[in-house]
């Protein structure tokens, strides 16, 4: 017998965008990791609500679901600011000062690695080398790679983008 | 459709694109992307459209060129020609985009003052196989990678040769493992293709999460129809029909290019089924990573490729054996893929006659840090630290001397002056206590403080535990612990014997690469600076 799928939890459209992607993986429990990908790219974060939903979706326990969204570095439960900053923290990158760029946001911002800042403007992100190491210290402000700036240099170039 | 077919089909698309003594390359990489080539590109192609240029020239988006540090890269040359033959100009802007049509005028002189020096010893000591295509072919284009001589390994595999011819020609190579553990591919390939036959796998992992190594990356972004080439030979050799590519989600542009690259060759019938009219059907799915350093381990890979979180589990059963879903599976790294279609062209043979006598072939390293040259290299196995770090790279910047050049990510060692002369492979990086890793290079001047650069190392490993055995998740937390107080000069002697006897226990009893390998930059530095750490001893 078919199973029933849920309904979508809202009429928010990107909703439609999340169930496209698990359909087009037949509803496969292995396109888990590829659904969250879809819902993150859609909301920006993982809400108990979207697992909710994907879990269902898929037929899986929640717990699976919540279990890999907590797993995976790159997937967010909490929402983000309007703009990402994600500084570099690889060998390259760490030998370049991206402590420094870190201590710099923090001073200017008030917002350390992981955080958001109060106004919901900006939020603070590392990761483990994106690969820009020719341009170290590298910074991926909004899906854009940064590269080669000061602490300085690059907090005035975020007050920058904020006020845009 | 054989040899001849594919020749001809070649011959046709040279033809409908047109007629052009010169073309005009700009790197579309990430590395040059981010400072700025897109302008750049717009640019020239604007100029070009116009008439602009002097003679019939043609500009092109390609892949990497490997001097990073010296973005946006643009290269003038004939079409096909390799990049030393060209001239190759650094750091160019959109404004000087009209210079530089002007200057493919028949006769006409280089602009001088964007000029890169082609016979540099960073172009003219490189010996590329992997990136033969690098910076050459646009990596959106299919029809581009077959004008280029591309698939005709995978032809002739498929027409001329049956999978043991293959497999003996791969095993005949000498080529081992690129991702690292350096393990013999021919044994690998072999071993698949005597499990019943059923439902087996191919898998390439391009989940690249050492830090300072962009090598896959690169190759993805440059060349991906090879590495696609690669794999379905894999597959033809070991009977499978179905692959992976495992990568990154934070490679974006490598995995834009990879989808246009398999939707382009499915539409030629280089991929799916009936490949070239043959009965071999091979189908290949993206799967991105979400950001976890363990799963580029295979067996944490498969898990995470099943949808689960990606832990590992015990080996064996090695995937060769019960893999993805319990099917035999093949497992390989990027390069290694790369490296499959010249030698089934070129032979086994030719490729064993290239490197040292354990390690065939080249290797791509990743130069970062404190070098005058950032940027992607390929060179001879067997190659001297020396000569990769002071005479491709340029050597140290700002006249500060050298101190050590770290290898292997998380799970390498530091290699310092003493050292430096000796020819780079698989076993002698083993013997320093280093490893090969997939490829980084992260040269250190004098101002590096060593005792960091293992705590750095330390609190990577810490993060990126899987939490699964105890050894790994407990031993990296207590390690990083004692890091800190030496870094922090707060720790006595027994502490440093503490964390000696910590090493030894978590590289003995942790179930997987990355708890067994962690403790190696503390035991490297320990090895070489040990009185950096006795300096800071209460």
């Amino acid at each position: 017998m078919q199973r029933i799928r849920p309904d979508l939890p809202s009429t928010d459209k990107r909703w439609k965008l999340v169930n496209a992607t698990m359909r087009r993986n037949g509803y496969a429990g292995h396109a888990l990791i590829e659904a969250l990908h879809a819902v993150q790219d859609a909301f920006g974060f993982l809400d108990e609500d979207a697992m909710t939903f994907v879990a269902d979706s898929l037929d899986l326990p929640l717990s699976k679901v919540y279990g890999v969204a907590t797993f995976y570095h790159l997937f967010m439960l909490k929402p983000q600011g309007r703009h990402a900053c994600v500084v570099c923290t690889g060998t390259a990158c760490y030998i370049k000062g991206a402590g420094a760029l870190i201590e710099g946001i923090e001073e200017r911002f008030g917002a350390a690695p992981g955080e958001t800042t109060e106004d919901k403007s900006l939020s603070v992100l590392t990761a483990r080398c994106v690969g820009a190491c020719g341009l170290a210290p590298a910074v991926v402000l909004d899906g854009n790679v940064i590269g080669k700036l000061g602490a300085e240099a690059l907090c005035d170039r975020l007050e920058q983008e904020i006020a845009e | 459709m054989n040899l001849d077919d594919l020749e001809d089909l070649a011959a046709k698309y040279r033809a409908d694109a047109g007629d052009h003594d010169t073309e005009v390359r700009v790197c579309l990489a990430a590395s040059c992307q981010s400072s700025g080539a897109q302008p750049v590109f717009d640019a020239l192609s604007a100029g070009c459209d116009d008439g602009a240029a002097a003679a019939p020239c043609k500009v092109k988006g390609v892949g990497c060129m490997g001097l990073c540090s010296a973005g946006p890269l643009v290269a003038v040359a004939a079409p096909e020609a390799a990049l030393e033959a060209g001239v190759i100009y650094r750091d160019v802007s959109a404004a000087d985009a009209p210079d530089i049509l002007a200057s493919t005028a028949p006769g006409a002189a280089p602009v001088e003052r964007l000029r890169c020096p082609s016979d540099m010893p960073f172009f003219a000591r490189q010996h590329k196989i992997v990136l033969q295509n690098a910076g050459i072919v646009d990596p959106n284009s299919f029809r581009g990678y077959v004008m280029a001589g591309g698939y005709a390994a995978m032809v002739q595999a498929l027409t001329e040769m049956t999978a043991q011819d293959v497999i003996n020609e791969v095993t005949a190579s000498g080529l081992r493992g690129r991702g690292g553990g350096g393990y013999p591919t021919g044994l690998k390939w072999s071993t698949v293709a005597k499990m019943p036959a059923g439902q087996k796998y191919v898998i390439c992992n391009a989940d690249e999460g050492d830090p300072g190594a962009f090598m896959d990356r690169a190759i993805l972004e440059s060349d991906p129809h090879r590495v696609l080439e690669g794999m379905a030979i894999a597959a033809y050799a070991i009977g499978a029909n179905k692959g992976y590519i495992y990568v990154r989600a934070e490679y974006p542009l490598a995995v834009e290019r990879l989808k246009t690259a398999i939707r382009k060759a499915k539409r030629s019938g280089f991929l799916g089924n009936h490949i070239c009219e043959t009965q071999f059907n091979f189908d290949v799915e993206i799967r991105l990573g979400a950001g976890a350093f363990v799963c580029g381990e295979e067996t944490a890979l498969m898990a995470s490729i099943e949808g689960g979180r990606g832990q590992p589990r015990p080996r064996p059963p090695y995937p060769a054996e019960y893999g993805l879903w319990g099917s035999p599976t093949l497992i390989n790294n990027v390069e290694t893929y790369a490296n499959i279609a010249p030698i089934v062209s070129q032979g086994g043979d030719w490729f064993a006659g290239i490197g040292t006598d354990k390690s065939k072939g080249t290797k791509v390293f990743a130069l970062a840090g404190t070098i005058v040259n950032t940027g992607l290299i390929e060179v001879d196995m067997g190659t001297r630290l020396r000569d990769i770090i002071f005479a491709i790279g340029g050597g140290i910047p700002d006249g500060r001397a050298f101190k050590a050049v770290q290898t292997g990510g998380p799970s390498g060692g530091c290699v310092p002056e003493a050292h430096l002369d000796m020819p780079v492979d698989y076993d002698s990086l083993k013997t320093l206590g280093t490893m090969m890793g997939s490829g980084g290079m992260i040269v250190m001047d004098e101002t590096a403080n060593m005792v960091d650069v293992a705590r750095f190392f330390m609190e990577f490993c810490m993060d990126e535990s899987c939490g699964k055995c105890v050894p790994c998740r407990a031993g990296t937390q207590q390690m990083h612990g004692l890091l800190e107080r030496i870094a922090k000069a707060e720790a006595s002697r027994a502490d440093l014997e503490l964390l000696e006897e910590l090493c030894d226990v978590v590289q003995a009893t942790s179930l997987c690469g990355l708890g067994q390998t962690a403790p190696n930059p503390v035991l490297s530095t320990l090895r070489y600076f040990r009185h950096e750490y006795e300096e800071k001893l209460g």
